[in-house]
């Protein structure tokens, strides 16, 4: 029980997976322009992550090696189709604001990152775990971002309209501000590890600078030697 | 001559207008990741733009071809993304074989693309702008200019902030903003200055 909670708080804090790993920007940015639309991505996001890292590691002793990715895709794409039938039919408004990013939950590198580094390796409950805090530290980032832009930009609050103390920015809700923001946050929590530098497993400026670029695909690029473990996040050909 | 000017509204609207990386936010990956300097961002651009191209054309034939003939529409996500992982490993390899000088300067790039969401986002945009209201023969065309396009948009993007990134290299930023933020704000700034394209509608 302890293993599950300790999944459950690496996720959420210690290596959640938008501010310390930066892993699938595409949605974080694209969906949160208000605070419901991050949580609904969030929600959808972890249920693939939490039934797929289930399956997969069920899964571990069976899938040769060498196919183990296409695998791993197959399997995540199933379960993305199910969720997105499931949206379609239940929620419609959300499905319709959410839109082609449903479907494109297929390629957020989190889902393959964890089933390659985590599930792929351990027992079924731990996995099921480490999918929900991984999903909910998702899911927390993606409306932290959502209620910030819809705070500025729209003056609203979970679609609760403000009394009017300042004029609302609409460029927050558009694509700039999607940036903007998510700059900001990730200064201030640069601010914050700068201060105290152990908590960060030695991430020099340097390193940081490395961190930042990480998002998948520079992943494979920067060879930072820090983070043995994430670095095999969203690999392809490894 | 019609089928024309339809098919340069949609080039200029995915190149431009509604720029795949700064407007729509699909390929971010690479954008910020391989963006350090111009040249490698011109690899990764040229590269996309080659496997787009190509898997837009692709999925159009199987989506048309197989999933709708025996009515399994709802496999679109499954059935794309594997058509482009197995596309990517055999354009590697053709090109390996065919085209040794092409392979070498797009190599390493080449396995990165399966995971650039961008790929599979334009096949599946195709799909539910074109596949139902157009023939076989509209859908493959438009769907492939539509690809081209975006990826174009997508190579003019990351080399201008390849461009931006190197010239910043030696600027002073303050410490907490060093590495993604500023990029970020940069490419924030860029989406800004692609906002004027949307007068061309």
């Amino acid at each position: 029980m302890k293993r599950c909670l300790e999944r459950l708080y690496n996720g959420i804090i210690k290596e959640n997976p938008t501010f310390v790993l930066t892993l699938g920007m595409c949605p974080t940015l694209a969906v949160t322009t208000s605070a419901i639309n991050g949580i609904g991505m969030g929600l959808s996001t972890a249920a693939v992550l939490v039934m797929s890292n289930m399956l997969i590691s069920m899964l571990r002793n069976v899938i040769p090696d060498k196919v183990r990715i296409p695998a791993y895709i197959v399997v995540i794409a199933s379960f993305v189709t199910i969720v997105d039938f499931l949206m379609e039919g239940f929620v419609p408004s959300l499905y319709d604001s959410l839109g082609i990013y449903i479907p494109l939950i297929v390629v957020n590198c989190i889902i393959l990152g964890r089933a390659e580094s985590y599930a792929s390796k351990n027992p079924v409950l731990p996995s099921i775990f480490d999918g929900l805090g991984m999903g909910l530290g998702f899911t927390l980032a993606l409306t932290i971002i959502g209620f910030v832009r819809e705070l500025i930009g729209s003056g609203q609050v979970f679609g609760i309209k403000l009394p009017q103390v300042f004029e609302p920015i609409t460029i927050f809700v558009l694509a700039p501000g999607a940036f903007f923001v998510l700059a900001a946050l990730t200064a201030l929590q640069n601010k914050l590890r700068i201060k105290k530098p152990a908590e960060s497993g030695g991430c020099s400026a340097e390193g940081c600078a490395g961190c930042g670029n990480l998002s998948c695909a520079g992943r494979l690029f920067t060879t930072g030697g820090q983070k043995t473990e994430e670095q095999t996040n969203g690999k392809e050909e490894a | 001559m019609k089928e024309l000017t339809v098919l340069l509204g949609i080039a200029m609207s995915s190149a431009l207008i509604n720029n795949v990386v700064l407007s729509q936010f699909l390929g971010l990956c690479p954008f910020l990741g391989v963006s350090k300097n111009v040249k490698t961002a011109g690899g990764m651009g040229a590269a996309v733009i080659f496997v787009i191209t190509i898997s837009s054309a692709v999925t159009a034939m199987v989506y048309s071809g197989i999933l709708k003939t025996f009515g399994l529409e709802y496999l679109d996500t499954i059935v794309f993304i594997l058509v482009i992982a197995a596309l990517v490993q055999f354009v590697e390899m053709v090109l390996k074989k065919i085209s040794p000088g092409l392979y070498n300067a797009l190599g390493v790039y080449l396995p990165l693309i399966t995971t650039n969401c961008a790929v599979l986002g334009v096949a599946l945009t195709n799909v539910q702008q074109y596949a139902e209201k157009c023939s076989f023969g509209k859908y493959l065309l438009r769907g492939t200019v539509n690809g081209f396009a975006t990826a174009a948009g997508f190579t003019v993007s990351i080399v201008i902030l390849a461009g931006l990134r190197e010239k910043m290299e030696y600027n002073d930023i303050p410490k907490s903003f060093r590495g993604t933020p500023i990029v970020l704000l940069t490419a924030g700034l860029m989406a800004i200055a692609f906002f004027g394209f949307s007068g061309l509608r």
